[in-house]
């Protein structure tokens, strides 16, 4: 009797810890989103109201309800990759109030939470699907949408990924790239094209240096998945790779062993395909050990100057592969920034360009096709397919960006040079 | 009345109210859910959630046997669950095309990873079920952890001319039309999704017949025995370590059931999906449910894992509202006034059954 009691006890302590923890996850991602998450709210129901209008007038089938199309998605809202899901939220909903704005195709954008969680990101396309999307942009993060793209294939509805970019996300079967879904897009790279392309320009670029150190996150499949594919290239244009390092979610702290052995191995060019926190602890430790070798990053190192407690000069000359930067002087770059911070209050990063991308695509894809509200999903699914394959689409990430039936992206990722605290673009 | 009683006695063993009222509730729900699915007037939300549903309950059930009724902490049911959901995925994989039969196939793979899961259970419990105290939590606190951090670190292909094996660098090199089972930090991709609905509720019958059957039994009077008063059982010669054994083994069997259950549903499945979270979660259920409570296991898994879903509408504040509903259950249940009531139900019906 008295074991139970203790074992209760203890529990009880569990319990709450846990749920503490659940607690500080949500206040943080509320935080997070700031004023917009209570702007988006009014909207939410705003819409909602809409929603029940419209289904209600569906048998009269009044004009403005036929050209309503229903957007779906998911992606994390809440927990450890929050921040992600709520940047495509809300630049997706900024895309679609512009579009709303402007007349024409009309979107009712639904994004439900995964919490990066595959089971949850079929239980949200669930419930997507029982409210009537007829449209998708899948999912924010790749294992969720690597579980549901299937669902999207039998059920016949177009999806594009703003930020998926595993190989499973699109091919049934990534080990061989074969059977792809066919109506599951991505507006990213996909991983190994980046590893691909970042290997190609280090090959034409020996000038940045020739000697190279690689240090990627071994637990992590977006950093595995650029590091293998970095590597087999670098084999076939036959770069030298001196020291090849890793780590874990355990152990993002400390890189001196790591940047070490890198030094010791005379690498002058450290490449560093991993999300821009890790990145960031890496170019503090490497100043403190006084060690300046050329830092090389892609897309997840993009948001380094905008980390809280990060002392950008130490960033300075790092080069990153990616295709959105903030700082671009384009039209559309500047409006968008500005729209993004009013809404959030933050600097919008590579994954709400890619969300603001995927509406805005599928708005020019629908306007061209003249699909409507009142076709069936299959349909419209057949006439977007047909649109993407065959469309080009100048965007925020990229100019002239088209894809191939597989659902791959063809855009060209452009080359940035952090210079006094800002990105800027290098010259060819 | 008392002849009835016998035919479930023979049937069932002893107990037999408390659990032919799960085994009702079981059976009823199976019924109402696959006529619904079938005719196609469950949403594809409930849909979805059947299986990972049965998942659940089939692990928790597990855990309650070890937890509640052996009385021995267990922080590491994830960690038998990837196991089992690990080896069931490569089994299924491997078998794609001498097996076809999907529910065979799916029979099959679950019985390699319960006996995989088994082995893991007989490692594990062997040291440390000898030693009196709280060491079983903190190992399997250990275990699940490692298992996660193995899994994560594992990459296993195969193709024509057999398996290929590497650790922490994907070494493998496939021929053409061959297929990787595991590839690291991304685990299984493109699996077959063979689990249906209907072999998670059989395996939910399975279960409680197993631990009804053990509770009821001579093995499992000596497993309460041991967990009461260590000293008064073993006076009694039960050799304590064997009987707490038999209840850590066959609870991870289950959850390694239930793993391979999981894993086949989904299209993919990684690692870090079984991370101590997961554990806990299942706990949850456990505690909530009432340690020993079968019954109660099973309604409190299926409320759990549907509150989030049903509290999809209000959005942002679903996670929050989901902690407050959890923490109000269990001050209410708590709560003498309740347990009062409930109480005097329990004991109401009791007197009521016993006159009748």
């Amino acid at each position: 009797m008295k074991k139970t009691k203790s074992i209760t006890r203890f529990f009880a302590i569990v319990m709450s810890a846990c749920m503490m923890m659940g607690m500080a996850a949500c206040s943080s991602s509320d935080s997070s989103s700031g004023t917009g998450s209570n702007t988006s709210e009014t909207k939410a129901e705003v819409v909602q109201g809409e929603k029940e209008d419209g289904t209600a007038d569906k048998d009269t089938s009044s004009d403005s309800a036929a050209l309503t199309i229903k957007i779906g998605g998911s992606g994390p809202l809440t927990g450890g990759a929050a921040v992600y899901g709520n940047a495509v939220k809300d630049a997706a909903q900024i895309a679609v109030d512009e579009i709303n704005d402007k007349g024409g195709v009309q979107f009712d954008l639904k994004f439900e939470d995964d919490a990066h969680d595959p089971e949850k990101a079929v239980t949200a396309y669930g419930s997507l699907k029982d409210w009537g999307m007829q449209v998708s942009l899948a999912t924010v993060t790749s294992a969720p949408g690597a579980a549901v793209s299937a669902n999207y294939q039998e059920d016949k509805i177009f999806a594009i990924t703003p930020s998926g970019s595993s190989l499973a996300v699109i091919y049934e079967d990534p080990t061989n790239e074969s059977d792809p879904y066919g109506n599951v897009f991505q507006m990213c790279f996909t991983d190994p094209n980046q590893g691909v392309a970042s290997a190609d320009y280090l090959a034409e670029h020996t000038d940045l240096g020739t000697k190279i150190a690689i240090i990627y996150k071994n637990d992590d499949n977006y950093s595995t998945g650029v590091y293998e594919k970095f590597k087999d290239e670098a084999a076939e244009k036959s770069l030298e790779v001196v020291y090849e390092g890793t780590f874990d979610a355990s152990n993002q702290s400390d890189f001196s062993v790591q940047l070490g052995k890198a030094q010791a191995a005379g690498a002058d060019l450290l490449f560093l395909p991993i999300y821009y926190e890790p990145a960031s602890m890496i170019l503090t430790q490497a100043n403190q050990m006084g060690y300046a070798p050329t830092v090389f990053g892609i897309d997840g190192m993009d948001g380094i100057l905008t980390l809280e407690g990060f002392d950008t000069s130490l960033a300075e000359g790092v080069y990153l592969l990616t295709p959105f930067s903030a700082d671009a002087e384009d039209e559309l770059t500047k409006s968008f920034v500005e729209s993004y911070k009013a809404k959030t209050g933050d600097i919008p990063n590579q994954f709400a360009a890619d969300a603001y991308d995927c509406v805005y695509a599928l708005a020019q894809a629908i306007e061209a096709a003249g699909i409507t509200s009142d076709m069936s999903e299959a349909d419209i699914c057949e006439a977007l397919v047909k649109q993407f394959t065959s469309m080009t689409f100048n965007g925020l990430t990229g100019t002239d960006v088209t894809w191939n039936e597989n659902g791959e992206v063809s855009k060209s990722p452009k080359a940035v040079i952090i210079q006094n605290g800002e990105y800027v673009g290098v010259e060819e | 009345m008392e002849k009835k009683k016998n035919i479930f006695a023979a049937l069932f063993g002893e107990g037999v109210r408390n659990r032919t009222f799960s085994f009702i509730i079981v059976i009823a729900a199976y019924i109402i859910l696959e006529s619904m699915r079938r005719s196609g007037s469950l949403s594809s939300l409930f849909t979805g959630l059947l299986v990972p549903i049965c998942c659940y309950v089939i692990a928790a059930i597990g855990l309650n046997l070890n937890v509640g009724i052996s009385g021995e902490l267990n922080l590491g049911q994830a960690g038998f669950m990837s196991i089992g959901a690990f080896t069931g995925i490569s089994v299924s994989g491997c078998l794609a095309s001498s097996l076809t039969n999907p529910t065979l196939r799916l029979i099959v793979s679950i019985l390699v990873a319960m006996l995989v899961a088994v082995i893991f259970g007989l490692i594990i419990g062997v040291p440390v079920l000898k030693l009196q105290g709280d060491y079983l939590a903190i190992v399997t606190l250990a275990f699940g952890q490692i298992i996660m951090s193995l899994v994560t670190n594992m990459y296993l292909g195969f193709d024509e001319n057999g398996f290929q094996f590497s650790f922490v660098e994907n070494r493998t090199k496939l021929a053409k039309g061959g297929k990787m089972l595991l590839s690291g930090p991304m685990g299984a991709n493109g699996t077959d999704r063979i689990s249906t609905f209907t072999v998670g509720a059989v395996m939910i019958v399975l279960a409680l017949l197993v631990v009804y059957n053990i509770m009821y039994s001579k093995s499992g009077r000596a497993i309460m025995a041991a967990r009461d008063n260590r000293i008064a059982a073993e006076s009694v010669g039960i050799n304590i370590a064997r009987t707490k054994m038999l209840a850590f083994v066959i609870s991870a069997a289950m959850a390694g059931a239930a793993g391979a259950l999981y894993g086949l549903n989904y299209k993919t499945l990684v690692p870090a999906k079984f991370d101590f979270n997961t554990s806990i979660l299942i706990l949850v259920f456990v505690v909530l449910g009432g340690l020993g409570n079968m019954t109660g296991t099973i309604i409190a898994t299926v409320v759990l894992v549907l509150l989030p879903e049903l509290l999809r509408p209000i959005a942002d504040y679903r996670m929050l509202t989901y902690a407050i509903i959890l923490i109000l259950t269990m001050i209410i249940t708590n709560n003498p006034v309740v347990r009062k009531f409930f109480g005097g139900l329990k004991l109401r019906r009791d007197t009521a059954g016993r006159e009748a």
